[in-house]
């Protein structure tokens, strides 16, 4: 029987560890999915961006990502200060006759110009990264790339996320961790797949994953991946919370070796294709009805 | 003098530096310590520091409206650069950077920037030496101010105690935590996986490392899961002049120890993990002491 219509419409693969396996599940799924329903998958991962290297891309456009630095015209400049005592981010200081602009600590916010008397700040507008848009395999894919030495990966996720299709159910690869990219990356989704391994570490990172979640108001299921390496924390913990867990991925070397070469096990492997399917399924009927 | 501060990244997540660090510490007996992956600190279960000291962190201000004054101009709105006001003029704690565009374009002073809690900080005692390590609440911002706290508080430390080193077990990506993790160091630790995603991101680690002017050592974790891909990951290493400190065979003597909260050097000292984390530490040690 068909569906009537996809009750997702952006799906976020996350996890507060780093290398659990959300690449391998976001990309898995946009793989076993395509033949069946539309997708588009979207790299969130700024930092590390990773899912191109299992698909097979090309390229369509690209987009720079920029912000704003301060520049002060010395001229014009009295010294008055006001522009650094605007700063809450510490990146102006007055040093003898000279106002310093740290280029690393400025977020663009454009304050100082704003509140400088004599009009003489001026912003030139800077790199931070790019988002590129093509096809991949049979679907939409995008991704975008912090620029390497540059702090502020948000903007970049936001500008990523003007690509979702409406059309097509959106997969977000997204970063790891509990901060402003992750946030950026998992906020108006309508379900997320936390991806976790079944070890201590595991564990402590999908409390905050999940913390972060509820958070932002995004219902979340588990996808257990390398089960059998580590103990049972993970699964006594979700029992306890009332989190279901979606499915369990068998830690295989077979699996390990395919990632390692840039091979998705989902082409390959009937049981990881499986799993990944039936963790959709799972999310579907238990967090979204 | 000040005793040489190295940090441990990776670029990608779960490659093994938090289980690479913890292994160097007990290895090197008694040293300072920190943990700056505060989205997702793990090297307290490893070394189970006794808490001595601890304080929240206030690493962001949010802008906060009062309804009864405004007078709905839009004009903070227009300021924000962010998008983190909509069009009912509310504003949204998400996306408001603490920047005070607002507060400045408010014709009638309706908005004032309010300091948030956005993490705790603690510092203690382990069997491998002092402690100090922090935790971002989750969800909140500026992660990158946290990592140069606690950064600060193991200076303080090993500026009272007597210490080799100070290893910091760093963040994964290249952003903001990054940043502030390698900012002034005296060297990192680079731990690589033999995967694709595993070179490319080093690579783009390696790029904020010497971007920051620290010399760097790689360390090839779990190299047997795809000996091809190590190969090409030591002749990249090779073509950076890189030294390459060890390659770490994968062990399940590692998840092991993890789950009886310890290193492996100290639970399995003869598993073939073990073997190869004291060759990788012997080289560490030549390297960073001469």
């Amino acid at each position: 029987m068909r569906r009537r219509g996809p009750l997702l419409m952006i799906l976020a693969v996350a996890s507060g560890k780093g290398g659990t396996g959300k690449t391998t599940v976001a990309v898995g799924l946009a793989l076993a999915l395509s033949e069946t329903r539309p997708v588009q998958l979207l790299d969130a991962d700024v930092e590390a961006p990773n899912a191109h290297l299992f698909l097979d891309v090309t390229w369509t456009g690209e987009r720079r990502v920029v912000t704003w630095r301060p520049r002060i015209d010395p001229e014009a400049c009295d010294l008055c200060g006001l522009c650094v005592e605007a700063c809450e981010f510490g990146a102006l200081a007055r040093a003898g006759e000279k106002i310093l602009v740290f280029d690393e600590l400025c977020h663009g916010c454009g304050v100082c110009r704003r509140v400088c008397p004599r009009d003489a700040i001026t912003e030139i507008e800077v790199p931070l990264g790019k988002v590129q848009v093509g096809e991949a395999d049979g679907f939409p894919f995008a991704r975008g790339v912090l620029d390497v030495g540059e702090a502020t990966a948000t903007p970049v996720v936001h500008a990523l996320k003007r690509e979702i299709d409406p059309d097509r159910l959106a997969i977000l690869d997204c970063p790891p961790g509990t901060g402003c990219p992750t946030i950026a990356s998992l906020r108006g989704a309508d379900a997320a797949i936390l991806v976790t391994e079944p070890t201590p570490f595991g564990l402590h990172d999908l409390k905050a994953a999940v913390s972060v979640a509820r958070a932002v108001g995004v219902p979340a299921g588990v996808v257990v991946n390398r089960d059998g390496i580590g103990d049972d924390g993970v699964l006594r913990w979700c029992e306890e919370e009332g989190i279901p867990v979606l499915a369990r991925i068998p830690f295989d070397r077979e699996i390990a070796a395919l990632y390692a070469e840039g091979r998705n096990p989902a082409r390959e492997s009937a049981t990881f294709r499986e799993a990944v399917l039936a963790a959709l399924a799972g999310l579907e009927r238990e967090v979204l009805a | 003098m000040n005793p040489p501060t190295i940090v441990f990244l990776s670029g990608k997540g779960g490659t093994g530096k938090t289980s690479v660090t913890a292994a160097f510490a007990v290895l090197g007996g008694h040293q300072v310590l920190a943990d700056a992956d505060v989205e997702a600190a793990n090297l307290h279960i490893l070394l189970a520091p006794r808490v001595e000291e601890q304080g929240e962190f206030e690493g962001s201000k949010v802008a906060i409206k009062d309804d009864s004054l405004c007078t709905r101009c839009g004009e903070c709105r227009e300021a924000c650069r962010f998008e983190a006001i909509d069009e009912e003029f509310n504003i949204d704690p998400w996306l408001c950077e603490g920047c005070g565009a607002c507060v400045h374009a408010c014709p009638v002073d309706a908005i004032r920037l309010e300091p948030q809690v956005t993490g705790h900080w603690i510092t203690g005692t382990s069997a491998r030496g002092p402690f100090a390590g922090a935790e971002l609440l989750p969800g909140e911002e500026n992660s990158g101010k946290l990592v140069t706290l606690v950064r600060q508080k193991a200076r303080q430390i090993a500026s009272r105690v007597e210490t080799p080193w100070v290893l910091v077990d760093g963040p994964p990506g290249i952003g903001c935590p990054v940043i502030a993790s390698v900012t002034g160091v005296d060297g990192a630790v680079l731990v690589t996986e033999p995967t694709v995603s595993g070179l490319h991101d080093v690579e783009r680690a390696l790029g904020v490392v010497r971007h920051f002017g620290a010399p760097a050592a790689l360390v090839i974790n779990k190299w047997d899961l795809s000996p091809a891909t190590a190969e090409r990951i030591e002749s990249w290493a090779t073509e950076r002049q890189l030294p390459v400190l060890a390659r770490i065979p994968y062990d399940p003597a590692v998840p092991r120890a993890m789950v009886a909260g310890k290193s492996v050097v100290e639970t399995d000292p003869e598993a073939p993990a073990s073997r190869a984390l004291r060759d990788a530490y012997a080289r560490f040690r030549q390297l960073v002491l001469g």
